[in-house]
């Protein structure tokens, strides 16, 4: 009896040894793969097997990189675009909820604006940004409704049909208790949907970041998107470049973020 | 005067492709204290009826009186049970049972009190602060219970409230529901599928036939079975006679469909 006890805990051991085995492989082969990424790229450049004026080279958008932190260009501009995403990102959130509620208390409302949210949601909806930066002027509050208006019709759709989907049968229970609509919403519809909700917010991370970059490219005066903009009219790939590498840092960063607000959210 | 009574009561259900009749001349009453179960098979308008009833659902024809008064939901005069708890999972147990006090309005020291002692009566001791996926399916159904009577309906509905647990478990159930209705003078209506807990629950049975909808047969039971408890009915030599006339009126309405 107790030589099998000391095995299932030698077995246990053994598994425990073979997920951190895993663990570090996928780790060794992630940091591989970076790096033969980058090497190759340098080579490449430097070989001019690649055209280096388009294609730049690690090293000098690193050095690049030293030189707008020094100036304080770089945190500038990575202000502006971090500040633009995260409003927007907040707004479009709250809105889109709204929406999503305002459908839901009103079935005839929703029949009414369903062609509408069909065409709006289907529209490439950066197509507007010219119009909005001419309505708006130029300047943050035009590239934050940029990146609003890009997510707001999609989480109003999304959270609107888990909504829809909650069982009918809390309801039910509410309404046995003379529940009125507001509620039912407060009790049932909104916690039931908590978990979609927060979901969308991951989407709306990204979409967010694309909202703003394209009001940035139009508006050109600030900002990532502004940099690469100008990047690109000067023919400086090198800031292009730099700046892609930043917006993907820092995208990342904001999803994972989001991930974890998720993961806690969600478990209690 | 009777405590409830459901007079003449029609229903259908339109879709554009059909209009699909679900209850056809439903008359009945029900007196106070009483324990009546709707038997039949599925597909009889037993749960449309208690969504009528309840005021959930306007019925197309007819009326539902309790004591001589239209229903109202407002008020809570009724309390629903379903097959299922439906207990909010993110409440805990005693946000779950205090839910129909508040939504009420009656959530005070005394309700509140008169909830707690209740979820104790039922056997729940210590689970106040538990969520409800940490206790048991009868657990569960035992904590919705509490939640339906801690507002003090006038009239209780069951709609197949057992279905959901395995035997044992439904045994239990069935004596411990039994005995708090009977204790607190409760009038309810059972809806259910299955003969045996209709007989060993119930003082009086309509049976339903069904598309569309209609009361079929009455069976009251005998006094010797109605002061028994379920599960002792269970074991009384006069269950197994009802359970067979009322099986074979089962079976003669269902001739032909299998």
């Amino acid at each position: 009896m107790k030589q099998e006890k000391y095995k299932v805990e030698l077995l246990h051991k053994n598994y425990i040894h073979s997920l951190k085995n895993e663990k570090r492989w996928v780790r060794f082969y992630q940091i591989i793969i970076f790096l033969l990424i980058f090497s190759s790229w340098e080579f490449l450049s430097r070989m001019q097997w690649i055209d280096p004026l388009i294609f730049s080279s690690p090293s000098k958008i690193w050095s690049l990189c030293l030189d707008k932190i020094q100036d304080g260009s770089l945190l500038t501009n990575l202000g502006a675009t971090l500040m633009e995403t995260i409003v927007g990102f907040i707004i479009s959130t709250i809105l889109g909820v709204l929406i999503a509620a305002l459908l839901w208390w009103s079935p005839l409302v929703s029949k009414i604006l369903d062609p509408y949210l069909v065409i709006f949601n289907a529209m490439p909806k950066v197509a507007l940004g010219p119009v909005i930066i001419v309505a708006l002027s130029p300047g943050y509050t035009s590239i934050i409704a940029n990146g609003v208006i890009i997510s707001v019709i999609i989480t109003a759709l999304v959270v609107y049909t888990s909504f829809k989907e909650v069982d009918p049968n809390y309801l039910k229970v509410l309404q046995t208790f003379g529940a009125t609509r507001f509620e039912c919403f407060k009790e049932a519809i909104m916690p039931a949907s908590f978990p979609t909700i927060i979901s969308t917010l991951k989407v709306n991370v990204g979409l967010s970041w694309v909202g703003v970059i394209v009001g940035e490219f139009l508006v050109s005066t600030k900002g990532l998107g502004y940099m690469i903009i100008y990047g690109f009219q000067v023919f400086n790939f090198t800031l292009v470049f730099l700046s892609l590498l930043v917006i993907a840092l820092f995208a990342t960063i904001m999803y994972q973020l989001v991930d974890l607000l998720e993961k806690k959210l969600i478990k209690e | 005067m009777s405590f409830l009574k459901v007079q003449d009561i029609h229903h259908t259900y339109f879709t554009k492709a059909s209009a699909t009749t679900a209850l056809s001349e439903i008359s009945l009453t029900v007196e106070e204290g009483e324990l009546v179960s709707f038997l039949g098979p599925s597909g009889c308008g037993k749960t449309t009826l208690l969504s009528i009833i309840s005021s959930l659902l306007k019925p197309t024809l007819g009326t539902v009186l309790l004591e001589n008064k239209p229903i109202s939901t407002s008020k809570n005069e009724i309390g629903y049970m379903l097959q299922q708890d439906y207990l909010f999972p993110w409440k805990t147990i005693e946000e779950n049972i205090l839910l129909g006090l508040k939504l009420s309005k009656q959530l005070n020291e005394k309700t509140k009190t008169a909830a707690y002692s209740l979820l104790n009566q039922i056997g729940l001791v210590g689970v106040e602060k538990q969520l409800p996926k940490q206790l048991s399916g009868g657990m569960r159904q035992r904590v919705a219970l509490v939640r339906t009577l801690a507002t003090e309906p006038k009239l209780l509905m069951l709609d197949e409230p057992f279905s959901a647990l395995d035997y044992q478990t439904k045994l239990k159930l069935e004596d411990l529901v039994s005995k708090t209705l009977s204790e607190f003078g409760k009038t309810a209506i059972l809806v259910t599928h299955d003969i045996g807990e209709a007989i060993a629950m119930s003082d009086r049975i309509f049976l339903f036939s069904a598309k569309p909808g209609r009361i079929y047969k009455t069976f009251e039971m005998p006094e010797e079975l109605r002061k028994l408890s379920p599960f002792e009915s269970r074991n009384h030599e006069a269950f197994q006679n009802i359970f067979q006339t009322i099986w074979k009126e089962l079976e003669s309405l269902e001739t032909g469909k299998i």
